[in-house]
């Protein structure tokens, strides 16, 4: 239906919902074969993001362009979009083949095309002996696999998937990540992604948009959110599990200096931040190294096993709570006094007021 | 172009759409047939063939004969609503969960439902009469059961029963049974279970059910013509109201009893339902569903 | 861990299944004697009547007219089930998915028909019928008997329909379905059970609905229960046994409906559809 187009616009996109405002002014330009993953924890709007991609919530402001075709005023049906939706949504009452055919037959494809792209469809999912089965006699990878085979049958010029693989085990999820990747790859087809699993969205995606209070936090390649949050939201969403609320004593271009609750450490400055002002300082728990002799002094409380490594839960004498990884060599146990340091270039710095 | 779409994301945001012109013909039919007819009706007893707007009103209060066909039509609508709400209790907490036979035995309990006023009034008056069965059976001299107060009552019974349980069925069947389970580890006996768990959980049910039962009752018509006393003791209120408009063709007196009928009933429901709201009234799964 | 519940456990349980028995004990003889009455020749004050006939039966057929009152039944219970459904379905529809402003105002307005007692707006509904010339018709019977069964009919569509996943019609749009093809292809299959189990209940009603037919039928529009209440007040006239027969005629057919009725609704699932334990 819309072949070759160049790239899809998101131009100050809002929905409210009398008078909340669930997804505020979200302006993005998704280029072709692009995977896009809007992430936030639960009711950061992401969803309504993609419902109202999708044309399945109308929008309350903006619009939203397909090169210079204006799309928000369409009906979902009419934009030509595939959709995978979080608990696949397949309809109980057709065979796998039937789901899969349904929206060639509503583009009233010949009966021969129909078949060959179903079957074609199928395959590419790896389904070929379940073809004549009710979704309800599938597994749920299974469904999973369908709902994609359906959403991609029509060769979509956009891919919309709701946090695909919520609803699956450990072991699957990883699996049809996998397969996810694979597919678009070999298809190419410009795809955006919802999830609230930061790991998923990291593996997957060219671009991510950080989402939280309807609010556009970040948009940026995985790189980018991984090592350089725009605010401390963004890092604590990205794995940043140690936030201290410290104050800027000095700050020397590249370096701040910072201290409070007994500590006193050395980090890097994001955003615009004076000597005095309150500040959050965020480093990763694997960014914290337990040294011998030198570092802040820290009793260990809990500990975790992670195969090679453990997750430690230490506490200062000041009260302040640690989270930091070891060798599961060095077997710390809980009572252990240990002392840890961290490279200042991993410890991030931001205003507390953002 | 500008304005239509400035226009789209208002409506958008007050959840209006097109789908909504599904609800028009149902809407505009009961408006039609139910609220004109009934706002006519009103308007009626408010226009009486002789004296001022309210003289309808007077007149059925001031009339013994008119007045007490409420007190009838409740001395025979609340203790038959009640009884076959408390009898569906026990019975439908016995038969939740599954049994052999169960089916067998729901379905005969939907038996009555295919009675029809007529073939239980003739039943009743067969079975109850002074040389029915029953009193075959009962030694001494026969008691009379029929054309008076009980030959009505047992008529509630029959017809409203089996819906009551039914009902009642259907909201113990969706309590969640882990519920009771959780109480049981908890070392709670099967009368506590009952008491504190299940009851609590299955009372607003109980509410809405005696409401139903209640208006099945409280409409009682041929039953009370036909194995009642019509004139005397089951002279119910809507017996009064047909009176007046198919045997004296008074309308407006007629619409004016209508009217006092529906607001009796609602005051009923009204109260039932208000002592429901003070219930918990949440979902009955325990946990994610 | 759990012990096989028995029913039969304890004396609460024998007083219980005692009242039911008692229950079921009486219903049979309310039964029993109608249907004895309807064979019997003639019967006064012994066990049983003193010789058997199915006169009665021929009986009641011509003196009532009975061809013609079955068709009428038939007749007006078909088209109120057909418009109530027809009405109701995509009524109830847009209660189970939308949310919007006077919603409950609505849900109110479609509970008053089956709340109210069906004399208390049956008098002022004849008399408006009577105005435009409907009541004493079928299209009056058809009309009045409306007024219930399209409420009816959308209460019991509407849980009906919420429990059928919304993502299931958003699917079908996003594969490019218009909304008639949503009905047709996707939600019509899924609501047949739903759209039955409200048709037959509606058809139970219809026929069993006795205030409002008595009060707009006409002497050509009579059904079944009508029919049955004259001939059973005008007793005086006709023997009782040709009223048993017509009581008995008129049980049996709803009797099949009933059975009808509960190979498609489990009457213990009409308020919550929980799964029951399996084990």
């Amino acid at each position: 239906m819309t072949e070759g187009f160049a790239e899809l616009r998101l131009d100050g996109v809002s929905r409210s919902f009398g008078g909340h405002e669930a997804l505020a002014d979200l302006t993005l330009t998704i280029r072709r074969g692009e995977f896009i993953a809007l992430l936030g924890p639960s009711g950061c709007g992401k969803s309504t993001a993609l419902n109202c991609l999708a044309g399945l919530l109308p929008l309350t402001r903006g619009g939203i362009w397909l090169d210079d075709r204006r799309l928000d005023t369409l009906p979902p049906e009419r934009r030509g979009f595939g959709m995978v939706f979080q608990n696949y949504a397949l309809f109980p009452h057709m065979s796998v083949r039937g789901n899969v055919a349904f929206g060639l037959q509503m583009r009233h494809l010949s009966r021969a095309e129909v078949r060959r792209r179903t079957d074609e469809a199928i395959r590419l999912v790896r389904l070929e002996e379940h073809a004549a089965k009710l979704p309800g006699q599938l597994s749920g990878g299974q469904q999973q696999r369908v709902a994609i085979a359906r959403a991609v049958v029509l060769e979509p010029s956009l891919v919309l998937m709701d946090e695909p693989l919520s609803n699956l085990d450990a072991k699957l999820r990883l699996e049809m990540r996998t397969e996810i990747r694979r597919l678009h790859q070999s298809l190419g087809l410009t795809t955006v992604y919802v999830t609230h699993d930061q790991e998923e969205a990291l593996s997957l995606a060219d671009r991510l948009v950080l989402l939280r209070d309807g609010r556009t936090q970040q948009v940026g390649t995985p790189e980018e959110l991984h090592g350089r949050p725009a605010n401390w939201h963004v890092a604590d969403f990205m794995g940043y599990r140690n936030l201290l609320r410290l104050r800027a004593a000095t700050v020397t271009g590249a370096e701040a200096g910072v201290e409070g609750d007994g500590l006193r450490l050395t980090g890097t400055p994001v955003g615009v931040i004076q000597p005095g002002d309150p500040v959050v300082a965020a480093v990763r728990p694997e960014d914290v190294r337990i040294a011998e002799g030198a570092g802040v002094p820290a009793t260990v409380e809990v500990v975790e096993y992670h195969g090679r490594e453990v997750a430690v839960e230490a506490r200062t004498a000041e009260g302040v709570r640690l989270y930091l990884r070891d060798a599961a060599a060095t077997r710390p146990a809980p009572g252990d006094k240990v002392q840890f340091t961290v490279d200042p270039a991993r410890l991030l710095v931001f205003p507390a007021s953002t | 172009m500008r304005h239509s779409t400035a226009l789209r994301h208002r409506l958008a945001e007050r959840g209006i759409d097109r789908q909504l012109l599904l609800l028009v013909p149902a809407a505009a039919f009961v408006v039609l047939l139910f609220v004109y007819p009934f706002l006519y009706g009103v308007g009626l007893s408010f226009q009486p063939e002789r004296g001022g707007p309210f003289s309808a009103y007077r007149e059925f209060f001031a009339d013994a004969y008119q007045r007490d066909t409420i007190l009838t039509t409740l001395r025979l609508a609340l203790p038959a609503a009640l009884l076959n709400v408390v009898a569906s209790v026990p019975i439908a907490y016995r038969m939740r969960g599954r049994f052999r036979g169960k089916r067998l035995l729901t379905t005969l309990l939907v038996v009555p439902v295919t009675l029809g006023t007529v073939l239980t009034a003739q039943g009743l008056l067969n079975f109850l009469g002074p040389t029915g069965w029953f009193n075959r059976i009962l030694p001494g001299d026969p008691v009379r059961l029929t054309n008076n107060y009980w030959g009505v009552f047992f008529s509630l019974v029959i017809t409203g029963f089996p819906f009551a349980f039914l009902l009642v069925l259907s909201y113990l069947s969706g309590i969640d049974p882990t519920l009771e389970r959780a109480a049981a580890t908890l070392g709670a006996g099967s009368w506590q279970r009952f008491r504190r768990i299940t009851l609590p959980l299955l009372a607003p049910g109980l509410a809405t059910t005696f409401c139903l039962t209640f208006v099945l009752a409280f409409s009682v018509f041929p039953s009370a013509v036909l194995v009642g006393d019509p004139a005397g003791s089951t002279r119910v209120i809507s017996i009064a109201a047909y009176e007046e408009a198919y045997v004296r063709y008074d309308y407006p007196m007629a619409a004016t009893i209508a009217v006092i009928m529906g607001a009796v009933e609602l005051l009923v429901i009204a109260a039932v339902l208000g002592w429901r709201s003070l219930l918990y009234t949440g979902s009955t799964a325990g946990g994610k569903g | 861990m759990r012990p096989r519940r028995s029913i039969v456990a304890r004396p609460a349980a024998w007083l219980v299944w005692g009242l039911v028995a008692f229950f079921f004990v009486n219903l049979a003889g309310v039964i029993g004697s109608v249907v004895v009455s309807s064979f019997g020749t003639r019967w006064f004050d012994t066990w049983l009547p003193e010789g058997w006939t199915a006169d009665w039966y021929s009986a009641a057929w011509d003196e009532f007219d009975l061809l013609h009152v079955l068709l009428v039944t038939v007749e007006v219970s078909a088209l109120v089930v057909g418009i109530s459904v027809l009405i109701g379905v995509p009524a109830a529809y847009v209660l189970a998915r939308r949310s919007f402003l006077g919603r409950r105002v609505l849900y109110l307005l479609f509970l008053l028909p089956i709340l109210m007692p069906p004399i208390t707006y049956g008098i002022p509904l004849a008399t408006v019928l009577y105005k435009y010339g409907f009541a004493g018709h079928l299209s009056g019977v058809v009309l009045a008997n409306l007024v219930p069964s399209v409420p009816f009919v959308i209460l019991t569509m509407t849980p009906f329909i919420e429990q059928i996943d919304p993502a299931i019609e958003r699917a079908a749009r996003m594969c490019g379905a218009r909304t008639r093809h949503v009905f047709l292809r996707i939600l019509a299959p899924l609501l047949v059970p739903g759209i039955l189990a409200a048709s037959i209940l509606v058809l139970v009603r219809t026929v069993g609905m006795f205030e409002l037919t008595f009060l707009t039928a006409g002497p050509d529009s009579q059904t079944l229960v009508v029919a049955l209440y004259y001939s059973m007040s005008a007793a005086g006239i006709r023997a009782q046994q040709s009223v048993d027969a017509m009581a008995v005629i008129y049980t049996s057919m709803m009797l099949v409906l009933v059975v009808v009725a509960l190979r498609f609704v489990n009457p213990t699932q009409l308020v919550a559809r929980v799964k029951e334990d399996v084990d």
